[in-house]
């Protein structure tokens, strides 16, 4: 048996070129399908890690997975503002424990740039439960201060004291730039691993002070009004995006989201995170699913690749197996040995797949970090893809039966002197 | 050791597939230690015969008697322990596994069979050693036991196969036209290397080759007639 397992690699080593190029390609297809597994997998979890204690998001009008979107996650944009006045009766509410009202809208080489509070950190939280922590400087306290999130801190080369300008709108290039109004960088986050390390924090009146003298999306012409100027003019906001808000108590959730709701003077959208997160994913299930189809269908072509190749050098093998008879090998040995042959293959790919997938991991987080705010962990396998792994073993175990049932066949057939 | 190694009686072959061929073979016996010549044409069902004595094939009716066991009385897989114990084959060529050195290629007798092994064991001081023996008898230089066998010339190969049907001194060694790829100076030295070989270790030699002029210094030629119309092939003495 085990000479037989030995027999089995030295004749696939024989034939290392082909099986080689079969054993890539199973290769390829395990990091594939493991690979669109993980990615699944860290975008379920970045996405539920990156809020935590908010009872409530608060915007205008929408779909609650829109809202949540570029609410919490800072992708797309919002549709519509809402009134300064219609927060603080949110705000205001007796259940309302705390509030953060978010505006969002300018970028910073194409990074989100945030108008807050310092609410923000003081009651934001994420992960399970965790607080915004300064790795460097503090909170905002004067008009032009800006705090970073720890990717645009790293990704910018920016440190405490830098100087930088906001553009106006959201994209990389071709924005009109706020520079008249240099922000000072005064404190870096922490990491956290969401949306916050993407983020440029600066207070709700300095989003307001820089589009002091622009309409309409464009400085006035003939308008300027220089930075030591601005805290003559009314700072308070008039709109923001939308607002996070913690309740005193949770079991008030569906009161207070109906109050909101219901709100008569202008019409707003209250959603509950998680439910809103529900709604996601079960949009982006099917995609999902068709991914993951798409690519265990891959690792059937490799597979079939794999089982073709071997029976096709079966033809010249009939020899070798025909000697093997002779010495007294059983043709269920022989079964065994071609069997053996592809499974080996199979096992040597799914490893080797495994492999690949955590160099690609360790290669790729950075970037895919740095473009969709997802934190890959370069981890080995995961409990889910263990399971596929087993999967794809099991598959291979199963094509492995046709070569062997082949071998078989033919030693039967072919007795002692094969016909050639 | 029964005197008498193979005795075959009333034996009726017919493939499943070929109602015109029909293998009939009314007695055939072989002694210990004989070094018999068959001589047949090609299409006279040598291949058959291998195919039954080796016990890849099972007759129609009548005995196939191999030392104390009747062939035909058992089941595929102790056939095939049987022939792995007691059967030395060598083919016409192509005999070898092309990945495997020469040593394991020899030793490729033991591997299915416990019994050889142990006979190995005993005869050299470990399977290995005896190999070597065996092959720098059959004129292989010690420095070619290491190497891949695709390297070898075919007259070299064909002694290597021989090395491997004679590890283990089975009782019987059966040779399918193992010296047609040789030029004839080559075939008499293979065939007196094998025949002192099969007489060193004890073995009954049956060999089969359509080649009649090979018959020399064999104990007895027997003949495979080949099969007409109807009328059955038999041994002839």
């Amino acid at each position: 048996m085990k000479w037989l397992l030995m027999l089995a690699v030295r004749s696939a080593w024989n034939r290392r070129l082909t099986l080689g190029m079969t054993l890539v390609a199973v290769a390829l297809s395990v990091t594939l399908l493991l690979g669109v597994e993980r990615v699944r997998h860290e975008a379920r979890s970045s996405f539920a890690l990156s809020v935590s204690g908010t009872d409530l998001v608060v915007g205008a009008r929408t779909s609650a997975v829109q809202l949540m979107l570029y609410a919490v996650f800072r992708l797309g944009e919002a549709s519509n503002n809402i009134r300064w006045q219609s927060y603080l009766a949110v705000a205001e509410n007796p259940a309302v424990a705390w509030a953060i009202p978010l505006s969002l809208g300018d970028s910073h080489h194409g990074l989100p740039v945030l108008g807050t509070t310092a609410a923000y950190f003081e009651h934001f939280r994420y992960g399970d439960g965790q607080p915004l922590a300064f790795a460097a400087g503090a909170p905002f306290s004067g008009l032009f201060d800006a705090v970073l999130g720890a990717e645009v801190a790293e990704r910018l080369s920016y440190s405490l004291g830098d100087r930088i300008v906001i553009s106006h709108g959201m994209g990389d290039v071709g924005l009109a730039e706020h520079d008249d109004k240099p922000f000072t960088v005064v404190g870096i986050l922490a990491r956290t691993g969401t949306p916050v390390d993407r983020t440029l924090h600066v207070s709700l009146e300095a989003i307001n002070a820089i589009h002091l003298d622009w309409a309409g999306g464009a400085p006035l012409p003939g308008l300027s009004i220089p930075p030591e100027h601005v805290r003559k003019f009314d700072l308070r906001p008039k709109e923001i995006t939308a607002a996070l808000v913690g309740l005193k108590n949770r079991a008030a959730v569906f009161r207070v989201q109906r109050q909101i709701n219901n709100y008569p003077d202008e019409p707003l959208l209250a959603v509950l995170p998680g439910v809103a997160l529900d709604q996601l994913w079960q949009m982006v299930g099917l995609a999902e699913r068709t991914l993951l189809a798409v690519s265990a269908m891959v690792v059937v072509v490799g597979l079939a690749g794999l089982v073709a190749v071997i029976l096709a050098s079966l033809g010249e093998r009939r020899r070798e197996l025909a000697i093997l008879r002779s010495v007294g090998a059983r043709p269920g040995e022989l079964f065994l040995l071609l069997s053996a042959e592809a499974l080996f293959v199979t096992v040597l790919g799914a490893l080797l797949g495994v492999a690949l997938l955590a160099l690609l991991t360790a290669l790729l987080a950075p970037l895919v970090q740095a473009h969709f705010g997802l934190s890959l962990q370069a981890q080995w396998v995961s409990a889910d893809e263990l399971r596929l792994l087993a999967a794809v073993v099991a598959a291979g175990l199963l094509a492995s039966l046709a070569p062997g049932y082949s071998a078989y066949r033919l030693s039967l057939a072919d007795g002692l002197t094969p016909r050639l | 050791m029964p005197a008498t190694v193979i005795r075959i009686r009333d034996l009726r072959f017919r493939w499943a597939n070929d109602a015109g061929f029909c293998l009939d073979i009314p007695l055939f016996e072989a002694q210990a230690g004989e070094r018999i010549f068959l001589h047949g044409p090609s299409g006279s069902g040598k291949s058959t015969l291998l195919g039954l004595l080796g016990g890849v094939l099972v007759p129609e009716r009548g005995s196939l008697h191999l030392l104390d066991r009747e062939l035909t009385q058992l089941r595929p897989a102790a056939r095939d322990r049987f022939r792995a114990n007691h059967i030395g084959f060598i083919f016409q060529q192509f005999n070898l596994i092309p990945y495997l050195s020469l040593v394991d290629n020899v030793l490729l007798s033991c591997r299915f069979s416990a019994r050889r092994l142990a006979r190995a064991t005993a005869a050299g001081n470990s399977p290995a050693a005896e190999a070597h023996r065996l092959l720098t008898r059959l004129d292989l230089d010690p420095s070619l036991h290491g190497r891949q066998v695709t390297r070898l010339s075919v007259g070299q190969q064909q002694r290597v196969a021989a090395a491997r049907a004679l590890i283990g001194q089975p009782e019987i060694v059966i040779a399918d036209e193992p010296t047609s790829a040789l030029d004839a100076e080559r075939q008499g030295a293979f065939l007196a290397l094998l025949r002192d070989e099969c007489e060193r270790s004890g073995s009954t030699l049956l060999f089969v080759s359509h080649d009649r002029r090979l018959a020399a210094g064999f104990d007895r030629e027997l003949s495979l007639s080949a099969p007409g119309a109807g009328a059955p092939s038999e041994v002839t003495q």
